[in-house]
């Protein structure tokens, strides 16, 4: 612990000394509440004579007797209001806060009395000033509320409009006078404009004018309602939120966002690809088209293939273009007036533009949640956070509110089991011993995703090995199966595993188990990237090897599909029912969120990796993300009850998204690049059959603006100097490390500030309390405040 | 719940909300602090618990039902009210009491025994769980 400050305050005698720097009690027209407040607490000191005790000067030793004036506030002198209103704590930007507070207690203190008899009929002049208060100040109470009501309004109006409104929201007054202030505040101009016209009398023209902003206004109201009764699935979410809590709710709301993220992925792609495409068929290939089975919808292929579907859909010319043009052979078709669209560029640029706005979003959303949930220093302070803020208001069924009754009184147990825990110290054989099994199961773990890994690539060399006949189709399922078995497979096997090893928090053992499925996943999805970017290219050399990714893609995502629909009947539906019949207990299965929630991350990483060749992929997540939310909310509210183990949802849904940012999104952006800058596009399909890498479409645009001419030339430059060189990306990268570096130093430096001013007001509150009463003395008149230096060491828990 | 009534008593809210505070939160924001709310203290009641509520608003609320003595402070006593009531009786009393001291040790930033408005809201600012769980959802 540190050592204890010594704190001296200098206070200067006679009231009209100017000190250092400007105290707010000088500053009467920022802090005028506080220059009042001195007034009026000098004023009762004054009549309220009979009630001070005078302290006598030098009897240091008579104790803390507080000197308490009308309703048992304590009342100070001059100099003492004077340093108690330069305390920081009252300096920093209080003067609004300061009128906001006192007005409210006023009113609420007026509103609270008028309520009930007035008792000055009743009591004369009594002795107890505390009863003559209510003679005093019932009426000129009136008169104060109205004062400070002006003067809040004046502050009002002196703000923007956007700022007049969000201190309005901030405010503890109820929503009548609010809207009374926002009325009176509002610019005189505006409210000119609405009033009537000289004389009194309303001429036609302008009841005619009330009338439309009338139904204009009313018009707006009922958008903006039909609007917020629109958002999808909110009588959903309402009752998933009052019978299961915030913690399930975000599962649903994740899912939501997801939505969000495809749809603003598939709208480019649909305007500027596929629609065009589909407006201008190429000409169908040689050979008849094979017949629609309905295995196309497992498979992707038979019927689909040759559909804007994938990648070997879009030519590799100009398509509208007008005959005369000399350009690189496109179809001329003789219409006058068409845009020429060059389809290999729109297609590089529009996948690459999707990309980048994907991105941007991820990384504002996650840079959001960041900024909401994490605090510096709120690892400190959990009981006071489980007494106050665990109670989910939005629970309303009764069982519901039963279980989170038992959650909080578990969660309390525990953390008393954990401080006690903590207090006993733990031999050194039994610290060895957990460290021992957890290196055991964390090796354990590894290894079995090495093993996975080394399954899923001997499959699919094994599939490479004997390619799959035309009428053999279902075979090509067979790699899809094995990786969705290993996925559903071994997460149950870390559960059990888990089970073996001694956790001192849960909320770590639910982190621990996030990481090893997310490791798990991510592993199977990288030996599967290098087995189609770095086999199937090969072994496909003459065929179209991007359609092939594709179908795969297609077919991974909706076999993942089925199986979540299979994990969500065993699991929960199966589960239920056995556990009711043979169990007496009504037991039902837990929701697993992190489980779930990893789950629809890893199909979004499916999507990510096969758009650029099946830019329909993203409406097909669609349509399973809304079939998804329903069998998972018919599922949960028939067969599941609330996670028993305590959930901080807003941390987790910042830990969702920042994991869909990284290895996500990520992986995916690398998987493009590699694509896009490596790979040979194959020789005989796509918009990129004539090129040696796709990058190749947007290289030649830019050789052919330079051959345009002078006035485009930056475009060229700005490619062959930014875009190609790389020293501009290692710029990039270099200042961005800078930045980061100087957060994580701004943090730091933030926290020490904290621990710092906690020290120095625990300090004041041990060394002068309570504040005010020796300062009243002469005795004590002469101190100064000089803080020592810091104090050494100051950890992370303060 | 009817649209003609203009005063619900708390017995009628009773009905909607299971909620340990329920009686806190009716005299809170009724306007002579006894329960009985008219249409305008029903809306504030909303418009505090909705989402687009600012955290110092619902913070200065928070603090007020917790409060149960109404003496501006939440002092040991409330505390533990507020733990009894949470847990519906079911932790021993010195848990209870093990308890409000350690909540006293984390919050209490000036040492008074008590927690006053400024200690509720700094602990608030360090709970980001807070603005989701003081919600209702209309």
């Amino acid at each position: 612990m540190a050592q204890p400050l010594a704190f001296v305050l200098d206070v200067p005698e006679t009231p009209g000394d100017q000190g250092q720097e400007p105290s707010p009690y000088d500053e009467s027209e920022v802090h005028d509440s506080f220059h009042q407040l001195i007034q009026e607490q000098s004023r009762w000191v004054a009549e309220e004579g009979l009630e001070l005790q005078q302290r006598e000067p030098g009897a240091p030793g008579s104790g803390h007797e507080t000197l308490l004036g009308p309703e048992g506030a304590p009342v100070h002198s001059t100099a003492t209001l004077r340093i108690l209103a330069s305390m920081p704590s009252r300096t920093i930007g209080r003067s609004r806060g300061a009128i906001i507070s006192q007005y409210y207690n006023r009113t609420v203190r007026l509103r609270r009395r008028s309520s009930r008899p007035l008792l000055g009929d009743v009591v004369t002049r009594s002795a107890r000033p505390s009863i003559r208060l209510y003679d005093l100040e019932l009426d000129p109470a009136a008169q104060e509320v109205e004062e400070k009501r002006n003067l809040l309004v004046r502050e009002l109006q002196g703000l923007s409009p956007a700022q007049r409104d969000h201190m309005l929201r901030g405010m503890p007054l109820s929503l009548a006078e609010k809207r009374g202030l926002r009325e009176k505040s509002q610019t005189p101009r505006g409210r000119r404009r609405g009033q009537p016209g000289r004389g009194g009398l309303f001429s036609c023209c302008s009841r005619l004018r009330y009338a439309c902003v009338l139904a204009l206004h009313r018009l707006g109201l009922a958008l903006l309602s039909g609007l917020h009764a629109l958002t999808p699935w909110r009588y959903a979410l309402k009752r998933i939120g009052g019978q299961f809590g915030s913690s399930v709710l975000s599962y649903f709301l994740f899912l939501k966002t997801l939505v969000a993220f495809n749809a603003l992925l598939l709208l480019p792609l649909l305007a500027f690809v596929v629609g065009v495409q589909a407006a201008f068929p190429p000409d169908p290939g040689p050979g008849p088209r094979p017949a629609c089975t309905g295995l196309e919808l497992l498979t992707g292929a038979g019927c689909f293939t040759h559909t804007v579907m994938y990648y070997g859909y879009y030519s590799n010319a100009t398509l509208n273009q007008p005959c005369g043009h000399p350009l690189e052979g496109g179809q001329c078709r003789p219409r006058a007036g068409g845009l020429p669209y060059n389809m290999p560029l729109a297609y590089l640029f529009t996948v690459g533009v999707a990309f980048f706005i994907t991105c941007i979003t991820l990384v504002y959303s996650m840079a959001h949640a960041f900024g909401e949930s994490y605090r510096v220093g709120s690892t400190s302070g959990v009981h006071a956070i489980t007494v106050f803020c665990s109670w989910d208001y939005k629970v309303t069924q009764r069982r519901a509110s039963r279980l989170q009754h038992d959650n909080i009184r578990t969660r309390l147990k525990e953390l008393l089991a954990e401080w006690q825990l903590r207090q006993s110290t733990r031999s050194v054989f039994g610290r060895l011993q957990q460290v021992a099994v957890l290196g055991l199961v964390w090796l354990l773990c590894l290894g079995t995703v090495l093993g996975c890994a080394a399954a899923v690539h001997a499959f699919s060399e094994l599939m490479l090995q004997d390619p799959v006949a035309a009428g053999q189709e279902v075979a090509l399922l067979a790699l899809p199966l094995v990786v969705c078995l290993l996925n559903l497979g071994v997460p149950y096997l870390y559960r059990c595993l888990a089970a073996l090893e001694p956790h001192d928090s849960p909320v770590l053992e639910v982190y621990v188990a996030v990481c090893r499925n997310l490791v798990l996943k991510m592993v199977t999805l990288g030996v599967l990237c290098y087995h189609w970017l770095g086999r199937r290219v090969g072994a496909l050399q003459d065929q179209c090897w991007e359609d092939f990714v594709g179908q795969e893609l297609y077919r991974f995502v909706v076999l993942d599909f089925l199986f979540m629909l299979l994990d969500t009947l065993f699991g929960e539906l199966v589960w239920r029912v056995i556990s009711e019949k043979k169990t007496k207990t009504r037991r039902k299965p837990e929701f697993d969120i992190a489980r779930n929630v990893l789950e629809l991350i890893y199909g979004q990483t499916l999507t990510w990796l096969g758009v650029l060749f099946s830019p329909l992929l993203p409406a097909v997540q669609i349509v399973k993300l809304l079939l998804l939310f329903q069998v998972k909310k018919t599922s949960l509210l028939a067969n599941c009850q609330a996670p028993r183990r305590p959930w901080l949802a807003s941390h987790m849904s910042t830990v969702f998204l920042s994991l869909l940012c990284f290895p996500s999104f990520l992986g995916a952006a690398v998987f493009l690049c590699c694509a896009v800058w490596q790979v040979k596009p194959s020789s005989m399909c796509g918009p990129f059959r004539s090129l040696d890498t796709m990058y190749g479409a947007g290289t030649a645009w830019v050789h052919h603006l330079e051959a345009a001419g002078p006035r485009l030339s930056w475009l060229p430059w700005v490619h062959r100097h930014l875009v190609e060189n790389t020293f501009f990306i290692f710029l990039l990268s270099a200042l961005l490390l800078a930045v980061i570096y100087f957060n994580i130093q701004v943090v730091r430096g933030q926290r020490k500030v904290i621990c710092l001013l906690k020290e120095q007001i625990s300090h004041v509150s041990a060394h002068l309390p309570p504040l005010g009463t020796h300062l009243g003395d002469s005795s004590s008149a002469h101190l100064l405040a000089r803080p020592q230096p810091p104090p050494p060491l100051c950890g992370l828990g303060c | 719940m009817g649209n003609k009534q203009t005063v619900f008593t708390h017995e009628q809210l009773e009905a909607y909300q299971d909620n340990p505070f329920r009686q806190r939160i009716a005299q809170v924001f009724s306007e002579d602090g006894d329960g009985h709310m008219t249409l305008n203290n029903f809306l504030d009641m909303f418009s505090v618990m909705s989402e687009m509520a600012p955290r110092d608003l619902k913070a200065y609320y928070a603090f007020k039902i917790y409060d149960f003595n109404n003496d501006d402070y939440i002092c040991t006593w409330d505390l533990e009210q507020t733990v009894t009531k949470l847990t519906r009786g079911e932790l021993s009393a010195e848990e209870v009491a093990l308890v409000c001291e350690k909540v006293l040790d984390e919050a209490d930033g000036d040492h008074d025994g008590r927690l006053s408005l400024e200690d509720f809201q700094n602990m608030i600012l360090r709970a980001p769980d807070f603005l989701s769980t003081f919600h209702i959802r209309i």
